[in-house]
């Protein structure tokens, strides 16, 4: 199947983008913390988006700083992913008590903003990465255990798997080739969706001063460092937020065509 | 009208417990999880001394459980203790800090409710067509975006470059009103951009299923006009679902406030809350959370109520 | 011979579909069907799904349903085209001159607002009568239509009536206005066979009374032979053939309808019972997790090996309850089943392999019964490597073997399930059942979500792997001439009991009990007047009680 427009740009700027973010000190024109220039000087040969609040080069602070924004977000989604995804794999198949229990404990952390719960718990918890990455993750693997609990709800009750149980199948046979294959579709397009909101996520909480802390920077925190000057009419502050704003949009559509492409096939070969 | 009556008596006493059970959540994540309060207070370098002392005034050294049903019992009197940082009354610093986000949420409401609505209908009058697709190309992109971007390039734009709006929105109790509403008119604008987008689609899903359904069939089967098929057959069924959208983009509109005011520098809950979490304030922290999970849950089961006295199966049972 | 009510000619219709790989496209859905009805007179529309029948009989109200679209051709009401009418000259004749009856009554009513407001609307807007004069002809209509309380049925919702009942409001909701035309789009087709007679009758007289005209469509020849005048036979889009309904029963001229008429005609004489069966399953009581009604009461069956033990019985009769308490999947409360001997585990996991592999199941819908993603050599060839442990070549040769066997073939070893039609996924789950060569096999319903012809193919195939492997079967159904062609033993339930049971013969000859004679008697037969003389002969029942 031909893949359409929008999914290759998406796919384009994403490549581009993590490309620079492993790449980052062969790509960087400066040191991430040197400062070679004045404050806020503007666009020049020497400085591509010129420089920020202490005169540090803006590309490269963006360089690093999407480097260490697409780290944590990767690294949450996949914490969010392996723990909301086993428990509510096996929720939907064990049923019963440890169901119930598990579901009713997801209830109650989703009935408080995600956003203020994370708040909530970084107010007493040492801000460094992996604490971010794990506060993150856990609190967003809620969101993917209710998806695959509900799409392996789903099928448990088909009549396929219970063929499969009638004819003696353990669980494993169950889960990995009755279950799994015909729930990946759903999860993989979710993916795409749950890394967007982690980026979104640990850029508010730099923005917010509660995520990564200085002279590390993240692209919340580059928007942070610069913000002041908007009032004076200088613009640095939007870049980074641009940056984030393209690199959500690509991989949105990215997971837009994954999905659509994996329900059209309908069980198909492909 | 008896069975309807029951299940919305037990929303409510769900929603009772869910709230108490939360607070419970809120109060175990901010005390016993590992880095102690006093550590995190005073940081690394702290004598034992100094960090024996301040466990001590903060009450640290009496078992959970008993600091828990104290700190509930006072927070049900509205009592939410003192400031760690400043001594002040929480209750009263948060009281007009909550009326302040309260106005903001209001009026982005007001604005944004009808104007998703209105376009939600237009996206399923002309479905497949260029508006809907138009809206459908604006809803995935706006899910990508920061809050705070917008919020800044509205504030670059339209504050600094074209000065029509102030780019700080400070706002008095003394103030009148339309002084208020000329301070917050930026913001309103970025949290109407930010619920707007979703709304409108979740309205046009709910639509859109109502009108695709084999009643309204029937009714374009007998020959109805447009208007009355709308108003006397889609529209009946619609409320519940698009009453249901509305209440969950409300939810959703109390946190998008927390970066919105820190943005614009606006005295409300959220910069309240960013400002006391980053100086480990742990009683404010507690009592902002436990403000705004009660509202999240408040709206929620807003939702659910309508939900259930709009169906026609509870409200007229067998 | 007056100017027709309707005269459809050379209507064509296409339809747009949106393929995920490729431009939108254009395909036809009806090709050049034409035909006419006088008024008073009924036309029965017959065919399996996708013939058409449907599409045909909305375009005489001018409408098309999702992206379907009338591309050429006349639709003459009274002689004027609806093709050319205005939409507002189009509201004009819909709901007044030209009304619908649905499928589903449940979906077609507005579950918010009340069924008399439903049934006089289009009455009183298109300026009929007035609201006084619209309920007036409503409730006289819910008694003509035999409704019970039809003074204040109308006052009720739709979800506080029966499935049978509000297909009847149906049927008043249409003759309201006092249209000219009425269509009726399988109206019987969601109901039980016993509450199917009775909107029949009512549907029938209805139609005698107002001397309306009807389109009456359905897939079921032996229900439209009782209520038409003339019959259009259609496939695929296409017109095979059209006639007086006595001709098209009794002399049919082309092969389709010969086949159809001829449906489920097969022959199949009873065997002889056995003393030795291969299940016994002895006072089984059943409930339900976290309910407080046993679904089965005390029910007690034999199957013999080779035989089939037909099971009937309407919806909420328990038919489906005493395949799952067989399965183990619902364990018994009371009750004991012997197979092959042997006393069975009531609960699944207490059961051995070999009981599992020597009892199969067969599902009524085969698209979920089969795993989407798995190709139709890995669904065979599953039971060959679990059970005989058969691997490779030895195990790709034997899903040969069975495909051989379904009539099918080694072309379809790499098909998935999406690419096979409706028929042959059921032979794809005959012949996994198959594989673990089983004793007996639970076959739930499986020819009624196909097609006459189709559900024909499936059962002959079931005779002659039965008459092959010596297979038992129990066969759970609803309809009765399903049981006639393949059961050696009946048993009749009825709201969790069991009503009747023994051999096939003893149990479809009188004497019978009251509710087999409800059931057997509401049977369409493929005969004219049949409706009538069931009508007449319950009447002299009850006139001699």
């Amino acid at each position: 199947m031909r893949m359409p427009l929008s999914a290759r740009i998406g796919l384009f700027f994403t490549a581009v983008y993590f490309g620079a973010a492993i790449f980052a000190p062969w790509i960087a024109p400066y040191g991430m913390a040197e400062i070679v220039g004045d404050v806020w000087e503007p666009i020049s040969a020497d400085h591509l988006l010129g420089t920020d609040s202490i005169g540090r080069d803006l590309l490269t602070r963006m360089i690093y700083g999407g480097r260490t924004t697409i780290f944590i977000a990767t690294m949450a989604t996949i914490i969010s992913f392996v723990t909301g995804s086993v428990l509510g794999f096996l929720a939907a198949t064990l049923g019963g008590w440890a169901d119930q229990a598990l579901s009713r404990f997801v209830d109650l952390i989703m009935s408080i903003p995600t956003l203020i719960f994370a708040l909530v718990l970084l107010s007493v918890m040492p801000v460094d990465v992996p604490v971010l990455i794990l506060v993150m993750g856990l609190l967003d693997a809620t969101r993917v255990y209710r998806l695959s609990r509900a799409v392996a709800v789903d099928i448990n009750v088909m009549d396929y798997v219970e063929a499969a149980r009638l004819r003696g199948e353990g669980r494993a046979w169950v889960i990995f080739r009755e279950i799994l294959p015909n729930a990946l579709s759903p999860l993989v397009a979710e993916m795409g969706l749950r890394f967007i909101f982690m980026v979104l996520f640990v850029s508010t909480l730099s923005f917010l001063g509660l995520g990564v802390q200085p002279p590390e920077a993240d692209w919340g925190g580059i928007v942070k460092e610069n913000k002041d000057g908007i009032i004076y009419g200088i613009p640095a502050a939007l870049v980074p937020a641009f940056a984030i704003a393209t690199l959500a949009i690509s991989v949105n559509l990215v997971a837009d065509w994954v999905l659509n492409r994996t329900t059209s096939l309908k069980g198909g070969r492909g | 009208m008896g069975i309807a009556l029951k299940l919305v008596a037990q929303r409510i006493a769900l929603s009772l417990l869910l709230l108490f059970l939360v607070s419970g959540l809120i109060f175990a994540g901010t005390q016993i999880l590992p880095g102690d309060v006093a550590q995190s207070i005073l940081g690394q370098s702290a004598t034992p001394e100094a960090l024996a002392n301040l466990r001590r005034d903060l009450g640290l050294n009496e078992p959970a459980l008993q600091r828990y049903i104290s700190w509930l019992g006072n927070a049900m009197q509205g009592d939410f203790g003192t400031a760690l940082t400043n001594g002040q009354d929480i209750i009263s610093s948060l009281s007009g800090r909550l009326k302040n986000t309260l106005f903001l949420a209001f009026w982005a409401a007001l604005i944004s409710v009808p104007l998703a609505i209105f376009l939600g209908l237009v996206a399923v009058r002309y479905r497949e067509r260029w508006p809907d697709k138009l809206i459908s190309a604006v809803t995935l992109t706006s899910i990508s975006i920061p809050e705070f971007l917008i919020g800044y390039v509205l504030m670059y734009f339209v504050g600094v470059k074209l000065g029509w709006a102030p780019t700080v929105s400070t706002v008095y109790a003394d103030m009148s009103l339309g002084a208020k509403l000329q301070a917050i008119a930026l913001p309103v604008t970025v949290l109407t951009l930010v619920v707007l987008a979703h709304m409108m689609r979740m309205t046009r899903a709910a639509i859109l299923n109502v009108m695709q359904s084999a009643y309204v069939e029937t009714a374009e089967l007998k020959g109805l006009s447009m208007f009355r098929i709308i108003w006397r057959h889609a529209f009946p069924n619609a409320i519940a679902p698009v009453v249901n959208v509305v209440m969950l983009n409300l939810a959703y509109l109390v946190v998008g406030v927390v970066v919105v005011e820190v943005v614009f520098v606006y005295p409300g809950m959220g910069q309240y809350l960013v400002d006391h979490v980053s100086k480990r304030d742990v009683p404010v922290v507690q009592a902002c959370g436990l403000v705004f999970a009660a509202v999240y849950i408040g709206l929620n089961i807003a939702a659910d109520v309508i939900s259930i006295l709009s169906n026609p199966r509870l409200r007229h049972p067998k | 011979m007056s100017a027709p009510l309707l005269h459809v000619k050379d209507l064509q219709i296409g339809a747009t579909i949106y393929p995920t790989d490729g431009p939108p496209k254009q395909i036809e859905i009806v090709k050049s069907v034409s035909f006419t009805l006088q008024k008073g007179k009924v036309l029965g529309l017959i065919g399996e799904s996708g013939a058409g029948k449907s599409t045909i009989g909305l375009s005489a109200m001018a409408y098309g349903r999702g992206g379907v679209e009338i591309t050429g051709g006349q639709v003459l009401l009274d002689g004027q085209d609806l093709l050319q009418k205005s939409p507002r000259g189009l509201r004009s004749v819909r709901g007044a001159q030209v009304t619908y009856v649905a499928q589903s009554a449940a979906a077609s009513f507005n579950p918010a607002r009340k069924i008399m407001d439903q049934v006089t609307e289009a009455a009183i807007l298109q300026g009929k009568f007035t609201p006084a004069e619209a309920r007036a002809r409503a409730v006289r209509l819910f008694e003509k239509l035999g409704l019970p309380d039809p003074q204040n049925i109308g006052n009720r919702y739709p979800h506080q009536v029966s499935g049978g009942q509000l297909q009847r409001c149906m049927t008043a909701l249409a003759l309201c206005p006092e249209p000219d035309l009425v269509i009726f789009d399988e109206p019987t087709t969601a109901l039980d066979v016993t509450t199917q007679i009775d909107v029949l009758v009512a549907i029938k007289a209805a139609i005698a009374d107002t001397g309306v005209a009807a389109l009456y469509i359905t897939h079921d020849l032996a229900v439209v032979a009782q209520v038409s005048d003339d019959i259009m036979v259609l496939r695929m889009g296409e017109m095979v053939e059209y006639g007086p309904t006595d001709q098209i029963i009794n002399n049919p001229q082309q092969d389709y309808t010969r086949a159809l008429v001829s449906v489920r005609s097969i022959a199949h004489d009873e065997k002889p019972p056995s003393d030795d069966p291969i299940l016994r399953m002895e006072n089984i009581t059943a409930r339900y997790k976290g309910t407080q009604f046993d679904v089965l009461h005390d029910v007690s069956v034999d199957i013999a090996p080779g035989q089939t033990l037909a099971v009937v019985g309407e919806s909420g009769s328990g038919k489906s309850t005493l395949a799952r308490v067989l399965t183990g999947l619902l364990p018994a409360r009371g009750g004991q089943i012997t197979f092959d001997g042997e006393t069975l585990s009531p609960d699944l996991a207490g059961r051995s392999r070999e009981n599992l592999r020597e009892l199969q199941m067969i599902y009524q819908m085969a698209d979920v019964a089969m795993n989407p993603r798995q190709t139709v050599e890995t669904i065979i060839g599953r039971p060959l490597e679990f059970y005989f442990g058969l691997r490779g070549r030895a195990k790709r040769d034997r899903v040969v073997e069975l495909l051989d066997q379904i009539e099918m073939g080694s072309g379809f070893l790499d098909r998935y399930p999406a690419e096979l039609s409706g028929g042959q996924k059921q032979r794809v789950c005959i012949a996994r059942a198959l594989a673990a060569k089983p004793k007996l096999i639970i076959c739930d319903e499986v020819t009624s979500a196909l097609d006459p012809l189709v559900a024909d193919g499936i059962l002959k195939l079931l005779l002659d792997l039965q008459a092959r492997e010596n297979v038992a079967y129990m066969f759970i159904t609803h309809d009765l001439a399903t049981v006639r062609a393949i059961a050696d033993s009946i048993a009749v339930m009825y709201q969790g009991r069991l009503i009747r049971y023994g051999g096939k013969t003893q149990v479809l000859s009188p004497p019978f009990d009251d509710y087999t004679d409800l059931l057997l008697s509401s049977v369409p037969e493929m005969r004219l007047g049949w409706l009538e003389d069931v009508i007449a002969n319950r009447r002299m029942e009850s006139a001699g009680n």
